[in-house]
């Protein structure tokens, strides 16, 4: 990754050109041609370091509802309840923690009261009582931006 | 929304192609005009529906390997100028309040991505100095077991005609 690379990611994160030849512009910004720029964000696509180029959607603005929930899941469960809960499309996250809460999941989906069932659905299939579900109250900041 | 508006999100949500011009093809696929699609996301990106877009960083790829989740207990008084502090930092992703619950006094809940263990927890003692609330914890990521982004109206059918 050189220079060009460290600065066409720090301007895609949040500035993706909004144009029908978007790389074009990219390149402009960066003194390389259109192509360059299709060239080396391929190369960073395929490097594993970009994800894919998408709109971050206001779950909310949507009508969807979310929230995190905290397991607190014995080590020899902890397996097959990973398994029961990433079974669910509507978890998006799902990450083990070193605390005794440790496991912490993100669900998002139509309506409070599917919401609701899956996490009913989710003690009852792996017998884990003890899952907290911690919806946002106030949101100060979303912006996920790493400096290269 | 309406039939149409929802086929752009479908067409967009899991990633517009890097070529030439992206936003053809995803207007192809949309079934409107290539100048429908990126007014609509203009649209989109100023009244907040769309926070932003561009490209996601697999950061753990990237060489952002720790990854910590700090959980604060802050008063009720202190929260706004907290968070603050808190979102000025870069490396702090996302800032939240949540429910307190039982054995688990922490209300503020902040991502905080560094290189290394010590990038977090330095950001947390500065944070924490600055704000005054020594009450908080580390929770690191020992496991990503699911990391996806979410899909809307995958269910939802548009009426032929309607694209």
């Amino acid at each position: 990754m050189d220079s060009i690379d460290k600065r066409l990611l720090n301007i895609i994160q949040d500035d993706f050109p909004l144009c029908e030849q978007p790389f074009k512009a990219l390149g402009e910004m960066l003194g390389i041609t259109g192509e360059e720029a299709v060239r080396r964000t391929k190369a960073l696509a395929e490097a594993g370091i970009i994800r894919k180029i998408s709109p971050s959607f206001d779950s909310k603005k949507l009508g969807y509802v979310s929230t995190l929930a905290a397991a607190k899941v014995p080590a020899e469960k902890l397996e097959e309840t990973v398994e029961v809960i990433n079974s669910y499309p509507e978890v998006t996250h799902n990450y083990g923690r070193d605390f005794d809460y440790n496991l912490w999941f993100t669900i998002i989906c139509e309506s409070g009261e599917r919401l609701e069932s899956i996490i009913e659905e989710i003690k009852a299939k792996t017998g884990i009582s003890d899952i907290h579900s911690l919806p946002a109250e106030r949101t100060f900041k979303i912006k996920v931006g790493f400096e290269f | 929304m309406t039939d149409k508006q929802i086929a752009i999100i479908k067409a967009i949500q899991e990633g517009i192609p890097i070529c030439e011009k992206p936003f053809a093809e995803a207007a192809r696929v949309a079934g409107v005009s290539t100048e429908q699609i990126i007014e609509q996301i203009r649209l989109w990106r100023e009244d907040g529906t769309i926070r932003r877009f561009g490209a996601i960083i697999r950061h753990q790829r990237a060489g952002f390997r720790a990854n910590a989740m700090a959980v604060w207990d802050v008063p009720e008084s202190h929260i706004e100028k907290f968070a603050e502090i808190a979102a000025s930092y870069r490396e702090i992703s996302h800032c939240y309040q949540r429910p307190r619950f039982n054995g688990f006094p922490y209300n503020i809940y902040t991502m905080i991505h560094g290189r290394k263990k010590e990038d977090c927890e330095s950001i947390a003692r500065e944070i924490s100095e600055k704000t005054g609330i020594l009450s908080f914890r580390m929770l690191y990521t020992t496991a990503e077991f699911k990391k996806t982004s979410p899909l809307y109206f995958l269910h939802t059918e548009q009426e032929e005609g309607g694209r």
